[in-house]
């Protein structure tokens, strides 16, 4: 008999592909970091709040109780792990740890839906007590209930960034202004999106508008944010249009879009290409969401940020490709269905890309932390390059230390391969990326006695 | 003085705990990042420069919120539940 399937992550993209491999008659293991599923889009509170599911995700709620019932629905015909973190995978076993203790599942079939974080550039003053991401700042409203601070200015770019200005205005928050990086004449490149996604497109026009109609400050084209305070946020400075700002705020929520948690997939052995839209490499996928590893499927926002809505689709067709790899009868139309509709939802990323430009011209100062683990400066980073002649990002962490610390990159390496690109001249895609390690995220000690203890 | 502010949960049953030995009292249904910043201007203090630190991705990714109990085992703030009893150490002066 064949092992099951393995699904990591239970967001959108991980439940839509439980549900779709249960229907076939499969029984997958579904492997999820959080105590609840929803991934961080549809995050559930550790216990209920006393709010309604339109009070906690607003325009989204349908789609979450959807997925939040329907997955309850499997409890049954699945081997649903929350709370678990698979650390590392290796020869078709994956090493998994919950609570200090560790598990290994051998599985036949692969699919990583692994998600999303934020994407971020240092910004000086990013460190302070009161700056968290966009991400952040709406996992403490959606699921802690908590606002992370009385007077809150939203930084960067991106959906998120009005979304979430949006979400703690109406939560009665103080917003005190959206500072977005990208000039005004990116938004005027919206009105393409309207025919490919007119509900997601009118939900963030509405969101400005009311943004605006509070009385809350927008302002375009803001650069070289500075974010100033001793240990604890103050204020926020910026220069636009040779102009500069200056607001007192307790808190900043920054983000520039997000990024994909891609570090199982390559653990997994997937081949990686550089993706323009997202500025990352990304596991190499075909339109069902095959990697170039045999059994290995990836969905979602692990695998390019496409959103919520595509991940859904994304997670149904990487396991239809599943169900098809394995012999299994697959409905053909189905998957033509979802690839089309996947088709559409990346032009609309791409509309949503022009509309969100990403900063590529930030200048990072010398005295900013680029690395926040190993607490390694841009200037220290950029005196390495020179001084050992580096191009690659591997080298850069060997001599620099960039990216070696307890995060292991996640939120430096994005920034230290547009620092080499601007250093070296080259494309950022010739800075590479940094190879991934496991354990993926730290782990006990503790963990690493009982796994020798069973080799014994 | 405390970072983040609480807007749900107000009547949630009361968890006690103590930070860098004083007794604090969180609510059920908060993670350990929300307790302690409900409290404090930061949790942690770097390993290097020793600045405060209070987090930043709240989703388990960037790894910034590590604090330590006085048992001497490590913990990520935001994506562990506050226990009753739990005696969390900051490394910060208050």
């Amino acid at each position: 008999m064949r092992a099951a399937p393995l699904i990591v992550g239970a967001g959108p993209a991980g439940i839509r592909a439980a549900m779709t491999l249960v229907a076939a008659g499969l029984r997958p293991v579904v492997v999820d970091e959080a105590p609840a599923c929803g991934g961080q889009i549809y995050r559930q509170p550790l216990i209920p709040d006393g709010r309604t599911p339109a009070g906690r995700y607003g325009s989204e709620a349908a789609k979450a109780m959807r997925l939040h019932t329907e997955f309850a629905e499997l409890r049954d015909r699945i081997d649903y792990r929350p709370g678990t973190l698979v650390w590392n995978l290796a020869l078709g076993v994956a090493h998994l740890t919950r609570d200090g203790k560790s598990d290994s599942i051998a599985h036949d079939g692969l699919i990583l839906a692994t998600g999303a974080m934020d994407r971020v550039l240092p910004v000086p003053g990013w460190t302070l007590p009161g700056v968290f991401s966009l991400g952040g700042a709406q996992i403490a409203l959606k699921a802690q209930g908590a606002a992370i601070g009385r007077r809150v200015v939203f930084l960067g770019s991106g959906p998120l960034l009005y979304l979430v200005a949006w979400q703690y205005l109406k939560a009665g928050v103080n917003v005190v202004a959206v500072l977005d990086t990208a000039p005004f004449t990116a938004k005027l490149r919206l009105a393409a999106g309207l025919l490919l996604d007119p509900r997601t497109l009118l939900l963030g026009l509405r969101y400005a508008a009311e943004l605006r109609l509070a009385g809350v400050p927008i302002r375009f084209g803001v650069e070289k944010p500075e974010i100033n305070g001793d240990g604890r946020v103050d204020s926020i400075g910026w220069a636009e249009a040779g102009r500069v700002g200056h607001l007192a705020c307790d808190a900043v929520a920054f983000g520039l879009g997000l990024k994909p948690e891609a570090q199982l997939a390559e653990l997994a052995g997937c081949a990686f290409v550089f993706s323009e839209r997202d500025r990352v490499y990304v596991p190499l996928r075909d339109r069902a969401g095959r990697s170039s590893v045999s059994g290995v499927y990836v969905a979602g926002d692990g695998a390019g940020i496409m959103g919520a809505d595509a991940a859904e689709a994304a997670g149904e067709r990487a396991a239809l490709a599943l169900i098809e790899d394995r012999g299994l009868a697959f409905d053909a139309g189905r998957a033509r269905q979802l690839e089309s509709a996947l088709k559409r939802l990346s032009r609309f990323r791409d509309v949503m890309a022009a509309a969100f430009p990403f900063p590529h011209d930030w200048r990072i100062a010398d005295d900013t932390t680029l690395c926040r683990c190993e607490e390694i400066t841009a200037g220290e980073a950029r005196a390495a390059i020179a001084q050992f002649g580096i191009r690659e990002i591997n080298r850069l962490k060997a001599v620099s230390r960039i990216g070696m610390g307890r995060c292991q990159g996640r939120l430096c390496s994005g920034a230290a391969a547009e620092l080499l690109a601007q250093e070296t001249g080259q494309g950022i895609d010739a800075a590479g990326r940094l190879r991934g390690q496991a354990p993926v995220k730290p782990v006990p000690l503790s963990l690493m006695d009982r796994i020798s203890e069973v080799a014994e | 003085m405390a970072v983040l502010h609480r807007l749900f949960r107000h009547d949630a049953p009361t968890i006690s705990f103590t930070l860098d030995g004083a007794l604090c009292e969180g609510r059920a249904g908060d993670t350990v990042l929300t307790a302690i910043l409900m409290q404090m201007d930061s949790l942690r203090t770097s390993e290097f420069t020793g600045e405060a630190r209070a987090g930043f991705c709240q989703m388990g990714a960037c790894q910034d919120c590590w604090v330590t109990l006085e048992s001497g085992e490590r913990l990520r703030a935001c994506s562990t539940p506050l226990a009753e009893g739990m005696r969390i150490l900051t490394g910060v002066w208050r």
